[in-house]
């Protein structure tokens, strides 16, 4: 087992490691004083250096985004994603709990380098620790001056507020998020325009998940170069893997990107329950494709996963053991999408209804050949076809569960 | 910019849609959300196109399934509406709207005016191509002009946009998410308990049954009555409305989509108010006083018995004895002339309008 030395979770376990007494202990907020010292645009290409890709789920290149905030416009946003909704996913909220000031300097450090002076942070509502330790971090930071007019002297000013979000998955979306922000329903908004063109009010803003942020102190403190030397050709640095369902030891494991997921799960995960077999894997949480326990080998990168027929997604890894049943994994994951529908276009809110009735009868033993065609006649319907990329993620558990388990699903109307 | 549509050469010109382009050739591309007064809310997923050309798109070499109604045209752009994979794409919209409420086109108001049932139509459905849910007809009667059908609703949006955003009277809004997601007023009341005026926008920007207008039921037939423009008697405004007459009577009024000042919109006067028309106390033709008594007479006769009395009144005090008031249900321009006649021919600066006072 390769022991890496944790860079995001370095924190997390140190006694207080809330506080930013504990956090300027070990050499917190540095980061910040090093980039207040660059000009915004070398802090920029610092970021773009490092080849740094969002940790939201869609895998965009930051530096990039970053790149496409207009120079020129007087008033701009930065949003901070941490409306962790997908299930299996709980890294966010690990360091948003235990390590808040990581987020926090990257927050300032990208408010610098876009020249953005108001920060809002969307945070899942049911987040009710997170949403205390933002708020405390938040004040704690402009008591010693690191928020506020004037950050150490600099003359830039920044500040920060959090938003508590009400419980809608789709308000994990970035333009969603940004309607939600707004006091509005959450329901995406038609791109383009980009967010980076117009977003909260109007204005240029940048949305960031939160790991995307953890990030930007250590890349600023040792350098693009350094954070591009970890991970495979196309997924650079280190990523937190959360690892849930049929393992002996579940939890957060940082490791860099290109880790192969045979390595995540027998040696740092502790193998699969009872030394049972591998029957699916979903690698980046439930609105990627299913891979079969043949592609244990595919190292977890962006690249690397889509090429495997999946996605890296948010990288939380769901393993199923032999003993489950398909149908039933299915028609959980379609449940939940189906109730995190926000109902705007016609193929999510009515074709994922149709899908859940088949799969409820299906999984129900009442199902009959015809319920099978239907599904995926309707799941194809909505692939790549809805308003917002929900839609897909939706209809992906499907088509991928018919792909590669069919028989599984043919059982089930045998009686019928 | 030179598009190719169905294989046919045309010349758009730039900022249209696909969407747009096709309907000003004449192409119908099934759309259940769309209206040319909303814009495109890309909600129901209706009007896909296969794209192919187009270097802003990644659809260079390979066509792509797009929304024809928020995809702009761009220069040597093919689309092709009625390839294999753009018609399924549109029915499996149209089966999903179909499949999920009470579309009981035979006695249905709005039958032959449905966008729904045009596209169906037009899709060549049949009755194995969708299936037939059990959606009981859920209606709320309880507003005085506005028949709501929630069950024919398919959740398309424009009501909300129209209540919203084009009336602006911030009624409508949309109850609960996802399949359960339905249009509620205010905070989910009936429409008759909510704070809404009744102007009837969200009827007229409908595409289906689910909001029509109570006083038109069972009146007529969308193919049997002739529309007629008019401008409504109502205020100064003089919004263009169009009467939709049946032998003789007007069964629905509706808003003129092209005609300013209004663009369609009407209040809840000019849209519902048409009885007076048909009121046996109607005055038809002009009546003069003898001794104590109305009588009949006819326009020359009144008029020239007006002009002379004015006449006499001018000679014998002077033109300012005279005063006139404008009636609120006459038109701008009509109250213009009233001014005009006082100021310039009566000589008097008394005029005034009754809605000032």
């Amino acid at each position: 087992m390769t022991n890496w030395e944790p860079v995001l979770l370095a924190n997390v376990n140190r006694p207080n490691s809330e506080k930013i007494d504990t956090y300027l202990r070990y050499g917190g907020y540095e980061a910040l004083r090093k980039a207040l010292k660059m000009t915004p645009d070398q802090v920029t290409a610092e970021v773009k250096t490092s080849e740094i890709r969002g940790r939201g789920g869609a895998g965009f290149p930051a530096g990039v985004k970053w790149g496409f905030m207009p120079k020129d416009a007087p008033v701009k946003y930065l949003a901070i994603n941490t409306d962790e909704g997908e299930p299996g996913t709980f890294k966010d909220r690990l360091i948003v709990e235990r390590d808040p000031h990581s987020i926090l300097e990257g927050v300032i450090i990208a408010s610098y380098a876009i020249g953005a002076h108001r920060a809002f942070v969307y945070i899942r509502g049911e987040f009710f620790l997170g949403v205390k330790r933002w708020i405390k971090a938040i004040s704690d930071a402009y008591q010693k001056g690191f928020l506020g007019k004037n950050i150490l002297g600099s003359g830039f000013d920044l500040d920060v507020s959090v938003h508590r979000g009400a419980g809608a998955y789709i308000c994990g979306e970035e333009t969603a998020m940004l309607e939600s922000l707004e006091g509005k329903r959450g329901v995406p908004r038609t791109k383009p325009p980009f967010p980076a063109q117009k977003g909260f009010w109007g204005k240029p803003t940048l949305v960031q998940n939160c790991e995307t942020l953890a990030n930007i102190p250590h890349i600023i403190l040792r350098g693009g170069k350094w954070y591009s030397s970890i991970g495979t050709e196309k997924s650079k640095g280190m990523k937190i893997f959360c690892i849930s369902g049929h393992v002996n030891s579940p939890g957060n494991f940082e490791l860099p990107l290109g880790t192969p997921l045979k390595e995540i799960i027998y040696e740092h995960a502790g193998g699969v329950r009872k030394g049972r077999d591998i029957k699916a894997i979903i690698p980046g949480g439930s609105s990627t494709p299913f891979l079969t326990a043949e592609k244990i080998n595919t190292p977890m990168g962006f690249e690397t996963l889509q090429a495997a027929g999946s996605a890296l997604g948010t990288g939380a890894i769901i393993v199923m053991d032999e003993t489950t049943d398909m149908v039933e994994v299915v028609r959980r994951i379609t449940r939940f999408y189906v109730h995190e529908s926000c109902g705007y276009c016609f193929p999510c809110r009515i074709g994922g209804q149709r899908m859940l009735s088949s799969l409820e009868r299906l999984a129900g033993g009442k199902g009959s050949k015809q319920d099978i065609e239907d599904l995926e006649y309707v799941a194809k319907g909505i692939y790549g076809r809805t308003f917002c990329p929900m839609g897909t993620g939706m209809a992906e558990p499907v088509l991928s569960g018919l792909r590669l388990f069919r028989p599984e699903f043919e059982m089930k109307t045998a009686k019928n | 910019m030179k598009v190719t549509i169905n294989g046919k050469r045309f010349e758009i010109p730039a900022g249209r849609t696909i969407l747009q382009a096709a309907q000003a050739k004449g192409i119908y591309i099934p759309t259940l959300c769309y209206h040319e007064k909303i814009g495109a809310l890309a909600k129901c997923r209706a009007c896909m196109v296969e794209v192919k050309g187009s270097p802003v798109l990644n659809a260079k070499e390979s066509p792509v399934l797009l929304t024809s109604c928020n995809t702009f045209v761009t220069d040597g752009m093919e689309i092709i509406t009625d390839s294999d994979r753009a018609v399924a794409a549109q029915r499996f919209v149209i089966d999903l709207a179909l499949s999920s409420g009470n579309h009981d086109c035979m006695i249905c108001e709005k039958s032959g005016a449905c966008e729904l049932q045009d596209a169906a139509y037009f899709l060549k459905f049949e009755d194995k191509d969708f299936r037939k849910g059990d959606y009981p007809a859920n209606i709320d009667d309880s507003s005085a002009f506005i028949r709501v059908d929630h069950n024919r609703c398919i959740m398309c949006g424009r009501c909300f946009e129209a209540c919203n955003h084009i009336a602006v009277n911030g009624v409508i809004k949309t109850i609960d998410r996802g399949y359960t997601s339905h249009i509620g007023f205010d905070d989910n009341l009936p429409m008759g308990e909510s704070s809404c005026v009744q102007c009837g926008e969200c009827t007229q920007v409908c595409p289906v049954g689910a909001l029509t207008d109570k006083k038109s039921i069972g009146l007529g037939r969308t193919w049997e009555v002739k529309q007629v423009r008019t401008t409504c008697p109502y205020c100064g405004v003089g919004c263009q409305q169009e009467l939709h007459v049946k032998d003789g009577r007007i069964v629905k009024v509706t808003g003129m989509e092209k005609g300013s000042p209004n663009k369609g919109r009407l209040c809840v006067k000019g849209r519902y108010g048409y009885d007076f028309i048909y009121s046996e106390d109607r005055l038809t033709v002009p009546l003069i006083k003898e001794k104590g008594a109305f009588r009949e007479a006819s326009w020359d006769e009144a008029l020239d018995l007006v002009a002379k009395k004015f006449k006499e009144i001018i000679v014998k005090h002077g033109p300012d004895a005279i005063a006139g008031v404008s009636c609120a249900r006459s038109t701008n321009e009509d109250s213009y002339q009233m001014q005009k006649l006082f100021r310039s021919v009566l000589k008097t600066n008394n005029i005034d309008h009754c809605a000032r006072t």
